[in-house]
C-alpha cells in the first residue's frame, strides 16, 4: 500500500502538508528556491506592503531558549519591487509560492493583494498582526470587524485562494476565524507570534529593538495546538496550523488537531533546512504504520 | 575589547553581534581572538552605533552573542593575504593564526590613505616587515596604488597556495579573479546586513547563502556560483538590492 503525500488546501495543490511560514528566509528569489528545493510542499513570502519598509533596530531576534522572540519590523522591499523576485522565483522548475501581504487598512491590503496576485503567487496570505493606520494602537488582527472588513475588500480584488493567518492575542481566535469566514477566506492560518518580551538584568533594558516582539517556536506549539483545534471546530474552512513545529510527531498532532497542513519556521534555526523532508518521510512512516493512505484521513480525528 | 569566553575561542573570520542597550545590534568581526578570554573587534566610526562605540570606556558593558560563520580555513603552503580598508580586522586573527601555525605568508594590505590602515605594528610582528606591502591610493604609505594591483604582481610570482582577502566587495571581486585566472583558490570575508543572525531572516543572504550560516567566509567553489552577485550590488535593510 502506497501513501500518497499530496493534498489540497483551499484550491492549491500540494505535493506535501509543508510549508516555509512568513518570515523566514522568504526575501528573495533563490532563498524561496532554496527551502522550495529542500522539500517544502509551498514557501510563504516574508510579508509585503505597499511600500518598503527597513524594519526595526537591532536586536530583532533574541533566542529565549524555549523558542524566539522576534521584533523584525516587517522589513521588506515592497511589492512592485517584490515582482522582480517573484519574476526570477517562477522561472525554472514549479514552485508553489504564496505571497504574504500586510497593510494599515482595507485598501491598501485590497492593493498589494491584487499587485502581488498579478506577479505570478499561487495563493496569498494576509498578515493582519500589524498596526492599523488610522486607529493609532490598535492591531487589525486583534478585532474581528477590522479583519472581516479587511478580508471581503481583499477578495473583491483577488481571485486566487485567500489564506487568512490569526493572531492568537485576542480573548477569542475562534471570534476572529469567524470573522475571516465571514469575509471570504478561503482558509486558516492558525497562529501568529505571541505578544512577548526579554529584559536584560544587567543593563535593565527590554532587549529587543522595539522592546516588544513576537514568541514563536516550541514554547508556543501547545498554544497554536489549541487554537487549531478550536478553530477548526468552529469554521467550515481548512485550516493551517503553525507554532512550534519540530518534527513530524508535531506535525501529526496538528493534523490530528484539525489542520489540513502545517507551517515551519523557527524550527529551521534548530534543525536546518532537513526539516521538511524529515517531516514529509515521518509523516509518511506514520500513516504507513497506522494503516493510512492519504493526509486527509488523519485531519481532524481527535475532535 | 572585551572580555568573553565562547568568543576566544572563535575561529579567524567569525563574527559577533555586539549589543549598544538603547542603540542597535551591530556584527562586528573579530579582530583579535585571545589571549585568555581577552577579544576584541576593529570599529571605524561610520554612523550611530559605531560612535557609540567609539565613546565606550573601560568596564563599560556590552552585549555579545556569537561567535557566529563560518570562517577561513587555514591552508598549508605559500598563502597570500590581501586586506583593503575594514577588510583588515577579518584578517588579523587569521595571520595570527598562520604565525602560530609556522605558515608561509605574504599579506597585502591597502587602503584610500595612511590614516585608513590600522594595526600595522601587530601585522609587522605576525608577518614579517619583508613579508607586508602597503598601498595607499594617494601614496601616504607605501605603494602608490590599489591594493589588488599590487596583489596581481605577488600573485604572479607562482606557488601560491591560497589566497585569503577581505575588504570592500568590488576589491574581492578583483582579487578572486586575479586568483582564479592562476589557479589559485580564494576565501573571501563578505559581508551583509546582518538581523538575526541565526540564518532564518535572510537579510544576510547572497544567492542560496547566508552569510551568518555559511559565510562570512565563501571559497571559490561558492563564490563562482553567485556571480551575478559578488561585487555587483548588495542588499539594504528593506532587501531592496544596491548596487556598487
Amino acid at each position: 500500500m502506497q501513501v500518497d503525500l499530496r493534498t489540497e488546501v483551499a484550491g492549491l495543490e500540494l505535493r506535501n502538508p509543508t510549508m516555509l511560514s512568513a518570515g523566514i528566509l522568504g526575501m528573495t528569489a533563490k532563498s524561496l528556491r532554496t527551502v522550495w528545493d529542500a522539500g517544502a510542499g509551498a514557501v510563504v513570502t516574508k510579508s509585503l506592503g505597499l511600500k518598503p519598509r527597513e524594519g526595526y533596530p537591532n536586536p530583532s531576534v533574541v533566542d529565549v531558549g524555549c523558542g524566539l522572540l522576534n521584533a523584525m519590523g516587517l522589513p521588506n522591499p515592497g511589492v512592485h519591487e517584490f515582482l522582480k523576485e517573484l519574476k526570477v522565483a517562477r522561472s525554472g522548475n514549479p514552485i508553489k509560492i504564496i505571497g504574504s501581504v500586510y497593510g494599515g487598512s482595507s485598501e491598501e491590503f485590497a492593493e498589494a493583494a491584487k499587485i502581488l496576485s498579478q506577479g505570478g503567487v499561487d495563493a496569498v496570505e494576509l498578515n493582519v498582526s500589524c498596526p492599523h493606520v488610522r486607529e493609532v494602537g490598535v492591531e487589525i488582527g486583534q478585532n474581528p470587524e477590522l479583519v472581516e472588513e479587511v478580508v471581503s475588500e481583499v477578495k473583491k480584488a483577488v481571485t486566487l485562494p485567500l489564506f487568512v493567518k490569526l493572531s492568537p492575542n485576542v480573548t477569542s481566535i475562534t471570534n476572529l476565524a469567524l470573522a475571516a469566514e465571514r469575509g471570504g477566506a478561503d482558509a486558516l492560518v492558525a497562529i501568529n507570534t505571541l505578544r512577548a518580551m526579554a529584559i536584560d538584568i544587567e543593563t535593565h533594558r527590554p532587549v529587543l529593538g522595539n522592546r516588544i516582539g513576537g514568541l514563536s517556536g516550541p514554547a508556543i506549539k501547545p498554544v497554536a495546538l489549541r487554537c487549531v483545534y478550536e478553530v477548526s471546530q468552529a469554521v467550515r474552512i481548512p485550516v493551517v496550523g503553525c507554532g512550534g513545529i519540530a518534527d513530524w510527531r508535531d506535525a501529526v498532532e496538528f493534523l490530528l488537531a484539525g489542520a489540513s497542513a502545517v507551517q515551519i519556521g523557527t524550527a529551521i534555526a534548530y534543525r536546518d533546512l532537513s526539516i521538511f523532508k524529515e517531516v514529509a518521510s515521518g509523516l509518511e512512516r506514520y500513516l504507513l504504520r497506522r494503516g493510512h493512505r492519504r493526509v486527509g484521513e488523519i485531519v481532524g480525528l481527535s475532535h | 575589547m572585551f572580555r568573553d569566553r565562547r568568543c576566544a575561542h572563535a575561529s579567524p573570520g567569525q563574527y559577533v553581534m555586539l549589543w549598544l542597550p538603547g542603540v542597535d545590534e551591530v556584527p562586528m568581526s573579530l579582530s583579535s581572538i585571545g589571549p585568555g578570554v581577552l577579544c576584541g573587534v576593529s570599529v571605524e566610526r561610520v554612523g550611530e552605533a559605531t560612535t557609540v562605540i567609539h565613546q565606550l570606556k573601560e568596564g563599560d558593558l556590552v552585549g555579545v552573542r556569537g561567535p557566529f560563520g563560518k570562517g577561513f580555513t587555514p591552508s598549508k603552503g605559500k598563502v597570500l593575504l590581501v586586506a583593503g580598508g575594514t577588510g583588515l580586522a577579518s584578517l588579523l586573527p587569521l595571520a595570527e593564526r598562520f604565525k602560530a601555525l609556522g605558515g608561509n605568508v605574504l599579506m597585502a594590505c591597502g587602503g584610500k590613505t595612511r590614516s585608513v590602515l590600522f594595526g600595522l605594528e601587530r601585522l609587522r610582528s605576525l608577518v614579517g616587515s619583508e613579508s607586508l606591502v602597503l598601498a595607499t591610493e594617494d601614496g601616504s604609505v607605501g605603494v602608490k596604488g590599489l591594493v589588488t594591483e599590487v596583489a596581481a604582481r605577488i600573485l604572479d610570482e607562482s606557488g601560491f597556495e591560497a589566497v585569503y582577502t577581505c575588504g570592500p566587495e568590488p576589491m574581492m571581486r578583483v582579487v578572486f579573479e586575479l586568483a582564479e585566472r592562476r589557479g589559485v583558490p580564494t576565501q573571501a570575508c563578505l559581508e551583509r546586513m546582518v538581523k538575526c543572525s541565526l540564518g532564518l531572516c535572510g537579510s544576510c543572504m547572497i544567492g542560496r547563502f547566508r552569510l551568518c550560516k555559511d559565510g562570512p567566509v565563501l571559497s571559490s567553489v561558492q563564490l563562482r556560483e553567485v556571480l551575478d552577485e559578488f561585487g555587483v550590488f548588495t542588499r539594504g535593510f528593506d532587501g531592496s538590492p544596491i548596487w556598487y
